[in-house]
């Protein structure tokens, strides 16, 4: 009997450390991180809409804000554009749109086009301010308190859902604590 | 015909470095090596089972200049890896550092073979216990 029972209790383990290993890893594309609850990397970068006035990062400070990583040749974010554009009619919390690796020409044509949601957009078009945001797809969308602290990252499109839960809320808890 | 089969393939594995997506080349050959070894180390996050070194997409060709800008401007190996983790994880990293949180993945080879060398310990003393005890047991057995 005790034959079988160390084999069985090796396989018992190895079942439930490779169960919570799959259910643990039902999103692989998603990978949690480390900014949050850091600081925001500060930046300087000229804005797409505005020629000759470069957008600082500091201009948001005091203020619960999104910041929005998007281009022009991503799929995804033209599915999340009219959740933003709705965002930004409904009020609530101010978008920064950071154009990421894009044509600043296209970039501009799609915001004629499809309307836009951003109070300014930074073009980041070596992609070097991404990195430092840790960005590695686009669309993600982080959120910002009022110190510059990164409260919450979502990684992939926003739908109303997501942008209710995750950025008004949190944002309006933020509001009532402090 | 199947032996030129092998051989023309053999040719082809030869041929792929030639097609290297990688061409940055740094100003003098130890750059270049430590350059090579940590862009073959670091993830590409986008194509989550390539190094930055294998992976076409741009955001790995953008890391690969920011590891060749770092290394040029005299930065250690570690303070790239550093820098690299404390913006996408240590999950960026294919050589997970020794941490509390990785503690386990690093001793857990060395407690697995103890595991089972004790395993093993064990048996063989039973083995040679039963055979001591065994009033039938004569050397020959072990030739079979």
């Amino acid at each position: 009997m005790t034959r079988y029972l160390l084999p069985l209790a090796a396989f018992a383990l190895l079942a439930v450390v490779l169960g919570v290993g799959v259910r643990h890893s039902k999103d692989k594309g998603v990978v949690a991180s480390p900014l949050i609850g850091r600081p925001a990397p500060q930046f300087t970068l000229p804005d797409l809409l505005v020629a000759g006035a470069p957008f600082d990062s500091r201009r948001m400070h005091g203020r619960w804000h999104a910041l929005n990583v998007w281009g022009t040749w991503c799929v995804e974010c033209r599915a999340e554009h009219e959740v933003l554009v709705a965002a930004r009619q409904a009020g609530g919390l101010p978008i920064v749109g950071l154009n990421w690796r894009d044509d600043e020409a296209e970039a501009r044509r799609w915001l004629a086009q499809l309307g836009n949601p951003y109070e300014a957009v930074p073009v980041d078009a070596e992609g070097r301010i991404a990195i430092d945001y840790g960005v590695y797809g686009a669309p993600e969308t982080f959120l910002i308190d009022p110190a510059g602290v990164i409260v919450h990252k979502q990684i992939g499109p926003l739908t109303a859902e997501i942008w209710e839960r995750d950025f008004l809320r949190r944002a309006a808890r933020g509001k009532d604590g402090s | 015909m199947r032996r030129h089969a092998v051989l023309l393939a053999l040719a082809g594995m030869c041929a792929g470095p030639a097609f290297a997506i990688d061409t940055t080349q740094l100003p003098n050959p130890a750059l270049q090596a430590r350059y090579e070894a940590l862009t073959h180390e670091l993830r590409c996050m986008q194509c989550q089972n390539q190094s930055i070194a294998d992976s076409p997409v741009s955001l790995a060709a953008d890391l690969r200049r920011e590891v060749a800008e770092q290394l040029a401007a005299g930065r250690s190996d570690d303070d790239v890896r550093e820098y690299m983790a404390a913006r996408y994880g240590d999950f960026i990293l294919f050589r997970p550092r020794m941490s509390a949180r990785t503690a386990w993945l690093w001793s857990l080879p060395g407690l697995l073979l103890i595991g089972g060398a004790i395993v093993a310990w064990r048996i063989v003393r039973q083995r040679a216990a039963l055979a001591a005890n065994d009033p039938d047991f004569n050397g020959d057995e072990l030739d079979r």
